[in-house]
């Protein structure tokens, strides 16, 4: 009878395994009971613009293996829970980004077993809710995220203004002499005294591009020089935009100079939006028109070589200037002189000797400076093991 | 009925982008001093709405899609619409002026009117005849895509492919051991060149007693050009890079604050 008995039991336990795929004629263990998530906070996400609530909690120790939380939300009218994501163990925060500001939500956090960790049978099961307080969503007034960036901002910009002040009133400046820019006159002189024209390439991107807003402002320099003495000036274009900002530039230049007679609509002219095209475009003018000076100023891209190799064979004196690391070795190979990096941007305050403007480079100075004492502090510590500097200057 | 829905970033933007402008030309035909001004207003506008827009994450700035940074963004691409005709134009223009009075090149003007002509006309056919710029349902390349792949494609990789003479000419005026700087410049683009390609293993295939050697030489001739690009190269161009990200900045501030004007071909005293 006893035997019976055991048969019985031993077949009902089997079948049972069978049927949540556990190995047949083996025992299934009891399942691990899920604990609930702790310090579960629902809260508008600081800084952000808006629809979005951020929620963040702890994973209970006992948590198994295997075991995701579901988060849940209610919203009006109906405040009915809703599914909105399964997030992996160890993440500890989820933002909620379909939130709408001003609208009510709560939401609920439980770890439930995932199907793709399921070898018990246990698939689905949840452990207890937590509930969240109610939270709306709003914008905010400050990124907390960068206050580090915007304090570096303020305090640059106080450099800046402090030494713009200074320089008004009347402190003299020293400012380091650049071949460069020295070399602008030379070559406008040159190309007057050969009575050949002045070839600017304001570089390739539209205005929005601060590389090319320089460029722009050396061709202002470059316009007032050709118009003074009546040289040809030839401005060909690739971005529309740059294209009718440097036409804008040269007509200012012309008039602020007292020759507007002397402003042609072609002197600064549009070609192509296509890259090689313009290219072909302006290394043809080069070669057939031999401009006496060339101005490549900007940002350019793999044409910076074409350009500067094709006024190189023509016998033209070549000044180029951009910030771009990957195109100054072709300027400094092919061209003779070249404005490297910070010298396009203080190209307009050295070549107007305006002392205000050229405040604005002794800032510029004194925060590289600070920037480069920074930098060595940050070296040693970093030697020293200590990262407080990345630290400092990490942001988003 | 729909509700009204008052949207801040917009209503600041029409003001400062509208309203401003056309207050200022119509201020700028009884006073041409304004005529500078107007354009120093808007461009603090537009300068300083983006830096705002870094730190303050209020939706009427900074919203995706909404903001007013982001309209900005697409004023952009607005205003560059309305800047492409211009340039086109302007090609028509001198172009067909430089043709019709035969001046020094003129052959090359007419050239180039043809292809304008020729691929625009073609893309304007595609669209209004609705079988558009590709490929036809049969396979078959419309006009302007055969246009494309059978003369502008070649003449695009012709011209692209001048780079490889052109540096290698550049690369042999710059190598020049003229001075101790150039020197260094020599020698530190050899090893990098030699460490790029396996040059030794090249040389030494001739002789397969060598195969090791030249295999371990080849490994620290790698690791050495490594450190050449790691170490002082980046530290180099990091350095460039620092300095021109202030100067950047710097220039931003001095056209936002209206001290920089020779982009408005403005100098001292205008």
């Amino acid at each position: 009878m006893r035997w019976a008995i055991r048969l019985c039991l031993l077949a009902v336990l089997g079948s049972a395994s069978a049927a949540t795929g556990a190995p047949s004629g083996t025992l299934t263990p009891p399942a691990p009971e899920l604990p609930a998530p702790e310090q579960f906070v629902a809260k508008d996400r600081p800084g952000d613009a808006g629809n979005s609530i951020l929620l963040t909690w702890k994973d209970p120790a006992s948590l198994p293996v295997g075991a995701v939380f579901e988060a849940r939300r209610s919203e009006p009218p109906a405040y009915e829970w809703a599914k909105i994501a399964d997030v992996a163990a160890g993440v500890g925060r989820y933002v909620d980004a379909t939130a709408k500001d001003g609208v009510v939500y709560r939401y609920e956090l439980r770890a439930r077993h995932a199907e793709a960790a399921d070898t018990l049978g246990l698939a689905g099961t949840t452990g207890p809710a937590v509930v969240s307080d109610p939270v709306t969503s709003h914008d905010d007034w400050i990124r907390l995220d960068r206050v580090n960036s915007l304090v570096a901002c303020l305090l640059f910009l106080v450099i800046l203004l402090s030494s713009i002040w200074l320089a008004g009133r009347g402190s003299q400046l020293f400012v380091r002499r650049i071949a460069g820019l020295n070399a602008v006159d030379e070559a406008i002189g040159r190309a007057t005294e050969l009575g050949r024209k002045v070839l600017y390439v304001p570089g390739i991107q539209p205005p929005g591009d601060i590389q090319t807003v320089a460029s722009l402002a050396i061709l202002g320099h470059v316009a007032r020089a050709t118009a003074r003495y009546g040289t040809d000036l030839d401005c060909p274009n690739r971005d529309p935009l740059t294209f009718t900002s440097a036409r804008e530039t040269v007509r200012g230049a012309y008039l602020a100079e007292g020759r507007p007679d002397l402003f042609r609509e072609e002197m600064v002219n549009y070609i192509t939006y296509d890259q090689f095209a313009y290219v072909a475009a302006v290394a043809g003018r080069m070669v057939r028109e031999k401009p006496a000076a060339n101005f490549l100023i900007g940002h350019f891209f793999a044409e910076s070589l074409i350009l500067a190799e094709t006024g190189q064979s023509t016998g033209a004196i070549q000044i180029a200037g951009t910030a771009d690391p990957a195109q100054l070795p072709f300027f400094v190979a092919a061209c003779d002189y070249t404005l490297i990096g910070e010298e396009l941007y203080a190209a307009g305050a050295y070549l107007s000797r305006e002392p205000v403007l050229l405040g604005s480079i002794r800032g510029t100075d004194i925060a590289k400076a600070l920037l480069l004492l920074l930098g060595l502090v940050g070296i040693v510590s970093a030697t020293l093991g200590n990262n407080w500097a990345a630290g400092l200057l990490k942001t988003q | 009925m729909t509700e009204l829905h008052f949207d801040t970033g917009r209503v600041l933007l029409l003001i400062c982008f509208g309203l401003v402008p056309v207050a200022g030309i119509i201020l700028g035909l009884m006073a041409p001093s304004l005529r500078r001004q107007i354009p120093l207003i808007v461009g603090f506008v537009a300068g300083i709405v983006p830096i705002l827009s870094l730190y303050i994450p209020k939706r009427f700035l900074s919203a995706a899609g909404e903001g007013m940074s982001p309209r900005l963004d697409q004023y952009l691409i607005i205003v560059a619409g309305f800047a492409l005709p211009l340039g086109i134009v302007n090609v028509i223009q001198i172009n067909s002026r430089r043709v019709g009075r035969g001046e020094k090149g003129w052959p090359f003007a007419l050239a180039l009117l043809v292809g304008l002509l020729l691929m625009g006309g073609f893309g304007v056919y595609g669209a209004v005849s609705g079988q558009g710029i590709g490929f036809l349902p049969s396979g078959a390349p419309t006009p302007f895509q055969w246009m494309t792949d059978w003369f502008f494609r070649p003449l695009q990789a012709t011209i692209f492919s001048l780079l490889a003479f052109f540096m290698a000419s550049a690369a042999f005026r710059a190598f020049r051991a003229r001075n101790t700087e150039a020197t260094i410049l020599l020698i530190a683009a050899v090893l990098v060149m030699a460490g790029r390609v396996p040059l030794l293993d090249f040389l030494a295939y001739p002789f397969p007693p060598l195969h090791p050697l030249a295999a371990s030489l080849s490994q620290t001739m790698g690791r050495l050009t490594e450190w050449i690009m790691d170490v002082p190269n980046s530290a180099a161009q990091a350095g460039i890079i620092i300095g021109a990200a202030l100067g950047a900045a710097a220039m931003a501030i001095r056209v936002i604050l209206g001290i920089e004007r020779s982009y408005l071909g403005l100098g001292k005293g205008d």
